[in-house]
């Protein structure tokens, strides 16, 4: 077992027990990212001196004897969380400069805590994106298999996991950017409730949807990265002022009793057989701990979608106005005029897939057709926050496949986004009820491929889901399986 | 004039919060560029508004002064448009549910009352400025500054229901007036805090269909929406005499040639592609909140004005001048609360202190050196006929340059008045034995001659004999 291969907890009773310094995980952690990121291109940016200092300073903090869950753990960053003085991508060139002067909120916590940031994670650009092909640094690799993508669209977060060149990283999850590429990488990733975590400090996609979540070895390291970033915070007026519980001291509740929600409308025709036969062994093994399993029906499923690729391209579209060569960001050269710089500075700036949904959103909100694309969105959303609520009003938790296929190759979609996009069919419409949900691993296809399995849970149900995770990664050795790399 | 004009008024009042609207950054004007900007004016990716209640506060102060309902469910929008003084590509503002609707304020042209609908009130933050002045260091290229940027505004949008500039004006002065009084704008036209866009069209005489209107921007003193509405008028007259048509086009006013100019037309509106913004939750407003607001308004302009005449007995006149300026209603007010003669309260306050002020390069009332504590003792020494009222007149200048108390001056100077008849007398007499003619016209029946006789009186005691003396006493002799 290498430093590099140790969870959360696994490291911090380490660093607690003085067998190893944070300086010390902290080199190993960078020596791996310089031995194999080259083959899976997870980072955007690497920040070995300011790791290295930040490193010494929880050593000194650690021999103080003052030690928080984080306290000297190396980590990753998505490029979409701000950073105050390292440069903040988001996987745009657009922002291919671009040094924020602040920290987000999310990061300002794992700093506190004295969390190593070694550096900062490839993505889709602006997160626009299901396999992290979409990133003007170049696509991710998938480290089970390195033809594959690893999803998006915090691919680097879900890969940097995978690869062990990230102890723990943080991603955000607008459709299912954080759950799917932890299924496609074999990692745990948590999407909390919209308001638990703070949006501040996060570059927005699309803001009703955007939420931050960990991804992690392990389900008891996403307890501890999600209590550590989740709360209110008066900077983000749409974070939610409800008490943090202790996610740690809950996971060993067990699932005696729960009832597990199976939606019909999510084993449909066509699920791959692998990812089928994962999820038929994970209803078993439930059974077997005392679950009461059950159909539910989620009617308007088929509607997400269509509803999530208006209402986030419309955010959007309002949201990347801002990246006008003004004030920050590239600006092209050579321009004559205030329209010319904008129309060559977005031109340059943006990839195709960006500029095809801020096209999409602006035409969902132009006038004439607001009411029928946005206005009618916004009322299935509603219908489909209804079905969820109804839901838990017979079961406790859902469960569901993450993807309907275990991950895909490299340019196989590429050439067709409509089956890209239908490729979130199963995370996006926890996105618009707002409510969060876990991807954790639960097999593999026969290629070899990580399949994961989804647990959605009530609105800030968050401890159920990851007790219900818990239980079953306790029965299963999937999540201790190491990529070949 | 066959045409009727019709006008509505869009007025942007920005108001006199300390902090913007969704930042935490300082609104104070003319500081040096960019120095008070933070990531989320800024527009910087990852930042985000978080609303300054103070401003729905303010708002709701505005919609109860003009007699608006208050809705209670606030919903920001996102105003989509480029501009490189626009940081985030998106001005927040009000949309479909802006906060204060079907609103009034009645207006006096011509001894006529007129009512003027308000449409709505709705919150939203600034732009900042550009500046293309020539910039040694910079060439000819066009600067940003961003202080301005989420500053907070309120715009107060009419109905088209004024019929001519001076309707215009006696309903933008009314307003000025109002949101000055509830202190949520420093009123300051100059630097912008009070701004209007004016929607002019014109219509036969007689009819009910309004013509196509052009909307007048960037127009800052009364002086030129006056004249901006008025060149407008000619203009489509002209074009309509023609047999032309009217276009629908924002236009912009000139000062210096007093002229409008064409700025953009239909074809090229913005499309704003408003939706709500979903990075801020509505504002609900409690039933609570806005009897509190209501039970904390100031008494307005017109109750203010109405009272005075009926509680205080003063003429229409005073009262309109006095209730014109809180501040200076507050200092007539406070006054009459120490010296509760109320019309020769008046009469001092719209007189000396008002003429000092004015030679004193328009010093504001609330840092007048004579304060209505010291105003209100040098109006009791008068009454109490320590000084005469002429002497008072020296004592307030007195008093206006070195801010000294009335007794000390009068005392400092000697000019207690004189109200011994003994000494009175002895003047008096001799008065009329140095002026025999004069008496004698007097008993000619010329009895204007008086007059004369109170003068020189006055002047033998240096002003400081008690006129009712010297006059009791020079009627006495006289008519002996």
């Amino acid at each position: 077992m290498e430093i590099f291969d140790l969870t959360i907890h696994e490291l911090h009773d380490k660093l607690k027990a003085k067998e190893v310094s944070s300086v010390e995980a902290t080199r190993a952690m960078l020596d791996r990212i310089e031995a194999v990121d080259s083959q899976v291109n997870a980072y955007i940016t690497v920040t070995p001196e300011q790791a290295l200092v930040e490193a010494e300073a929880a050593d000194r903090r650690i021999a103080a004897g003052d030690i928080a869950p984080l306290t000297g753990i190396p980590m990753g960053l998505k490029d979409i969380f701000i950073t105050k003085g390292v440069r903040t991508t988001c996987g745009s060139r657009i922002l291919e400069n671009f040094v924020p002067p602040y920290d987000g909120t999310a990061v300002a916590k794992l700093k506190e805590q004295g969390a190593v940031i070694v550096g900062k994670l490839n993505q889709d650009e602006f997160a626009m994106g299901s396999s992290n092909e979409s990133s003007y640094f170049g696509p991710v690799k998938n480290p089970w298999n390195l033809e594959c993508t690893p999803g998006g669209s915090s691919g680097g977060s879900a890969a940097a996991i995978a690869a062990r060149t990230a102890t723990a990283t943080l991603g955000t999850d607008t459709g299912g950017s954080i759950r799917q590429p932890a299924s496609h990488c074999s990692c745990v990733g948590v999407k909390p409730t919209y308001g638990r975590v703070s949006r501040y400090g996060v570059i927005a996609y699309a803001s009703s949807l955007d939420q931050v979540g960990p991804l992690t070895r392990d389900v008891t390291d996403a307890a501890i990265l999600l209590g550590a970033i989740a709360g209110y915070d008066p900077k983000d007026s749409t974070s939610v002022n409800t008490p943090v519980p202790d996610y740690l001291a809950g996971l060993k509740t067990g699932v005696k009793g729960l009832k597990i929600g199976l939606p019909k409308q999510y084993f449909i025709e066509g699920l791959d057989p692998d990812v089928k036969r994962a999820m038929e062994e994970a209803i078993a093994l439930y059974k077997s701990l005392g679950a009461e399993l059950r159909e539910v029906s989620l009617p308007h499923t088929e509607y997400a979608v269509a509803t999530y690729y208006l209402i986030a391209t419309a955010e959007a579209s309002s949201n990347l106005a801002r990246y006008d060569g003004v004030r920050f960001g590239h600006r092209a050269d050579e321009i004559r005029g205030l329209k010319e710089m904008y129309a060559k500075t977005r031109a340059e700036g943006f990839g195709s897939e960006v500029k095809r949904r801020i096209m999409l959103g602006t035409y969902a909100l132009s006038s004439g057709y607001y009411d029928a694309y946005y206005v009618k969105a916004q009322k299935v959303r509603t219908l489909i926050m209804q079905d969820f609520l109804n839901a838990f009003n017979e079961v406790d938790v859902l469960l569901t496949p993450i993807a309907p296929t275990p991950p895909f190759k490299i340019g196989e979609k590429l050439a067709d986004p409509l089956q890209m996009y239908l490729s979130d069919i199963f995370t996006i419409p926890v996105n618009l009820a707002g409510t969060c949900g876990i991807s954790i691993p639960a097999g593999f296809s026969a290629a070899g491929l990580p399949i994961g399995l989804q647990l959605i849970g009530k609105p800030f149900g968050e401890a159920t889901i990851l007790s219900t995770a818990y239980a079953f990664e306790q029965e299963t050795q999937w999540h201790l399986k190491k990529a070949p790399l | 004039m066959k045409y009727q004009v019709v006008i509505g008024l869009e007025v942007h009042t920005q108001l006199t919060t300390n902090t913007k609207i969704f930042c935490g950054c300082s609104t104070k004007f003319g500081s040096e560029p960019n120095s008070q900007t933070c990531p989320v004016c800024l527009g910087f990716p990852g930042a985000l508004p978080v609303l300054n209640r103070q401003v729905v506060e303010y708002a709701i102060r505005a919609g109860l002064a003009t007699n608006c309902s208050i809705t209670q469910r606030n919903v920001f929008a996102r105003k989509n448009y480029f501009y490189p003084d626009l940081p985030k590509g998106y001005q927040i503002s009000q949309f479909d549910l802006p906060i204060c609707q079907h609103g009034h304020l009645d207006i006096e042209v011509e001894g006529e009352t007129k009512r003027i609908g308000i449409t709505r009130i709705h919150m939203e933050e600034d732009a900042g400025k550009l500046v293309h002045a020539d910039i040694s260091e910079v060439g000819d290229d066009s600067c940003v500054d961003l202080n301005r940027a989420c500053t907070p505004l309120l715009e107060i949008v009419s109905e088209p229901d004024m019929r001519s500039p001076d309707e215009a004006i006696a309903y933008l002065k009314k307003l000025h007036q109002i949101v000055m009084y509830l202190g949520i704008c420093d009123g300051n036209l100059e630097e912008g805090s009070f701004r209007c866009d004016a929607n002019v069209s014109l219509m036969p005489v007689g009819s009910t269909v309004f013509g196509t209107r052009a909307e007048l921007k960037n127009i800052n003193s009364f002086k030129f929406i006056k004249q901006a509405i008025e060149y407008e008028i000619e203009r489509q007259a002209e074009i309509l005499d023609d047999g032309g048509k009217v276009i629908q086009e924002t236009r912009l006013f000139d000062p210096n040639t007093g002229t409008t100019r064409s700025m953009r037309g239909k074809e090229e509106a913005h499309d704003y592609r408003y939706f709500p913004d979903p990075d801020l939750v509505p504002v609900l407003i409690a039933d609570q909140w806005i009897e509190d607001v209501r039970a904390e308004l100031p008494e307005l302009p017109e109750a203010k004005r109405a009272r005075y005449v009926t509680e205080l007995g003063l003429p229409e006149y005073d009262a309109e001048v006095l209730a014109s300026s809180r501040e200076l209603a507050q200092y007539y007010e406070e006054t009459v609360a120490l010296f509760p003669q109320a019309k020769i309260v008046s009469n001092w306050v719209m007189g000396e202190v008002a003429r000092a002020l004015n030679d004193d390069n328009n010093r504001s009332i609330t840092d007048c050196p004579v304060t209505p504590a010291l105003l209100a003792d040098l109006l009791k020494l008068m009454e109490k006929g320590t000084i005469s009222g002429k002497i008072a007149k020296t004592v307030f200048d007195e008093m206006y340059k070195t801010g000294k108390a009335p007794e000390r001056i009068v005392e400092e100077k000697g000019l207690v008045q004189v109200s011994d008849t003994g000494a009175i007398e002895a003047m008096v007499d001799e008065v009329l034995n140095n002026n025999p003619g004069q008496v004698e016209q007097y008993r000619g029946g010329k009895e204007t001659v008086f007059g004369f006789f109170v003068g020189q009186v006055m002047r033998a005691s240096k002003g400081k004999a008690n006129p009712a003396v010297v006059n009791e006493l020079l009627l006495k002799k006289l008519k002996a």
